[in-house]
């Protein structure tokens, strides 16, 4: 397939244009069986994608191969490796700064390695989107799933978005750009998901036909305008505040970093249509034991919630499908019933027991526990999770 | 052993090039034909030949959640010896977490259990199939390469999860692919495609062939035996 003239109606790969409702929630779909990493590259391949840079690391690498290929089948304007994670994630900012729709995706140590550009990532208020394959941290060395480095970009006022499974992959994949690209948010999103326990992972997901795709995005609806020839970058890299070194420069850097955590906060309604829902709730309603998790370990709990029902104990999972913005209406709602408050976490460090504690801290009497706790790749059987609340709910009782 | 659970979780070990992932795909496919519900999870280290690589399959009557190693088996098959005998797996030894009144298929002739591991099985009333999966591969079709298809087709003929048309399907999709249609096209294709299409064909003959053998074979099994291993000739 060859790269054409874009029309009205289709894109340069002869798709036909419609709008994200029509492509996630009424287009009719069809059932395939696929891995995470497979069901990317179909997500990408119905959202006109510009450009997307590359690097391999286990284990976005096949995503990121896969998207190379729907280069070469004329879907993704343009494709190239950068020279590692630092080089790409810079170039993916300079496309996404030019006007192009951008997408990337990296691991683990890769994304430690590009760390400098989330946050200018941010600052520039651009759309692009990071698919996050989410691996160990060196060292030791490992290549296994752990989540760890999802902490690291807490606070790089990124949006960051957690998907659960293979298909909650593709629907938030397709509605990153759009939430992304509103102009009143405007700024980069990272849809995160556990590395092969999704993006290796094979089950059945529902897909719409590829002769459909998303609209093109349009840079010059963007806070900040696209540069080209004439238009250099935002006056803040070109000419950088510190420059001036007076209190001009503290007072816009503080406005412009409050500008961008607002822009974050604004993507609320966004995602919430999307998405249905920033949080989603499932179990028991009045039930007191309450998983709150996000990615694979609401997988594990929803296992849990199954056995806890064939024991006659009412619980229920709520799985956060945003973590930044960070659902506090959703959580305090959906927790109202808690006594205990359980946060399985695929790390050491349980970034997410940190964030819902913080968010609940005054409003709920309810004991949280941020266990079972595993790390370093391994699994998290669900009798390790009935084990955890067994113990607790008998010592408290 | 009961046959007619909701849930197999299962545990595949086998050596890098004997296809464990790549049958554990198409056992997940068959599944998902079936109508059923299937999930699978690849596992490796080093990507070669001869070094340790799982898979862990699902498969059930009821949407899965669960992801991730199968910590906790009530399925294990070992496609080569040397997992027992080198210890080429991910857990030590190799039926660490089986649960009770499971079941092992092991490729082998040999009986390569010592006298603990017999012990612990038979506590645990473990049922271990025994049979050269490898010989019968080269029997039927030809070649070692569908030792995997042995391995599927007897636990397959054995829980009796998804019918032959089912695994037919997984197993033609899998090698000639999803977009193939056997009649219209065929005339259009040109040499080059038509003789390598001719070798996907008997390929996927001769898989079905040794599928079929393995489902004869699983229905000699008497799983109600008191004895820990049942040994069958390929």
């Amino acid at each position: 397939m060859s790269i054409k003239n874009m029309t009205k109606e289709k894109n340069w790969s002869g798709q036909t244009m419609v709008s994200t409702d029509y492509l996630l929630f009424e287009a009719p779909r069809e059932k395939h069986f696929m891995t995470g990493s497979e069901v990317l590259k179909e997500a990408m391949k119905r959202c006109t994608v510009d450009a997307s840079v590359s690097y391999p690391i286990t284990p976005q690498s096949e995503a990121a191969h896969l998207i190379g290929e729907l280069w070469a089948e004329g879907y993704v304007g343009t494709y190239f490796r950068g020279e590692n994670e630092f080089g790409v994630m810079s170039e993916v900012a300079g496309c996404a700064m030019a006007g192009a729709r951008t997408v990337t995706t990296t691991s683990g140590p890769g994304t430690l390695r590009a760390m400098e550009n989330f946050p200018m990532w941010s600052g520039t208020r651009i759309p692009c989107q990071l698919v996050l394959m989410a691996r160990g941290i060196n060292s030791p060395l490992t290549i296994q799933p752990d989540n760890l480095e999802v902490s690291f970009l807490l606070e790089t006022g990124c949006m960051i978005w957690y998907a659960e499974n293979v298909q909650e992959l593709f629907d938030m994949s397709i509605a990153a750009f759009t939430v992304a690209e509103m102009p009143d948010v405007h700024v980069p999103i990272i849809t995160a998901v556990d590395g092969f326990f999704v993006s290796h992972t094979r089950e059945s997901v529902m897909l719409p036909a590829d002769d459909i795709a998303l609209f093109p995005y349009n840079p010059y609806k963007a806070p900040l305008p696209p540069i080209d020839s004439e238009m250099p970058p935002g006056r803040f890299l070109r000419d950088p505040f510190v420059m001036k070194s007076n209190y001009i420069s503290y007072a816009t850097h503080a406005s412009w970093q409050w500008e961008v955590r607002s822009a974050v906060d604004r993507s609320r309604p966004y995602a919430k249509h999307f998405l249905n829902g920033l949080a989603h709730v499932t179990g028991d309603q009045d039930a007191e034991i309450v998983f709150v998790a996000c990615g694979t370990a609401s997988h594990q709990a929803k296992e849990a919630n199954r056995e806890l029902t064939k024991m006659g104990i009412k619980s229920k999972v709520v799985k956060l499908r945003t973590i930044r913005p960070f659902p506090h209406a959703e959580l305090l709602e959906a927790t109202k019933s808690a006594k205990y408050i359980f946060v399985p976490e695929f790390n050491i460090v349980g970034w997410l027991e940190k964030e819902v504690t913080q968010s609940l801290y005054g409003k709920s009497e309810a004991k949280v526990i941020g266990r079972p706790r595993v790390a370093g790749g391994m699994s998290m059987p669900v009798e390790a999770i009935l084990k955890e609340v067994l113990e607790n709910v008998e010592k408290g009782a | 052993m009961a046959v007619d659970k909701k849930r197999y979780n299962m545990r595949i070990s086998g050596l890098g090039g004997q296809g464990v992932v790549t049958s554990a795909h198409i056992l997940g496919s068959a599944m998902d034909n079936a109508g059923k519900f299937a999930s699978l999870v690849p596992f490796f280290g080093s990507e070669k030949r001869m070094a340790p690589v799982e898979a862990y399959v699902r498969a059930s009557s009821q949407p899965i959640y669960e992801v991730g190693e199968v910590v906790y088996p009530d399925i294990i098959m070992i496609y080569h010896p040397q997992v027992v005998t080198h210890g080429k797996s991910y857990t030590m030894p190799f039926y660490t977490g089986l649960k009770r009144n499971s079941l092992i298929i092991i490729n082998t002739d040999v009986d390569i259990l010592d006298a603990d591991d017999t012990k612990v099985l038979k506590d645990l009333g473990t049922k271990v199939v025994q049979f050269n999966a490898t010989e019968l591969a080269i029997k039927i079709a030809g070649t070692e390469l569908a030792t995997n298809m042995a391995m599927m087709g007897m636990v397959l003929g054995i829980t009796k999860l998804v019918s032959k048309d089912n695994i037919e399907k997984a197993v033609r999709e899998r090698f000639l692919g999803n977009s193939f249609v056997a009649s219209g096209g065929t005339a259009s294709l040109d040499s080059a495609i038509e003789k390598k299409f001719k070798k996907k064909e008997e390929l996927l003959q001769k898989n079905m062939e040794v599928i079929n053998e393995t489902f004869k074979l699983a229905d000699s099994i008497d799983l109600n035996t008191d004895a820990l291993i049942i040994k069958l000739d390929a």
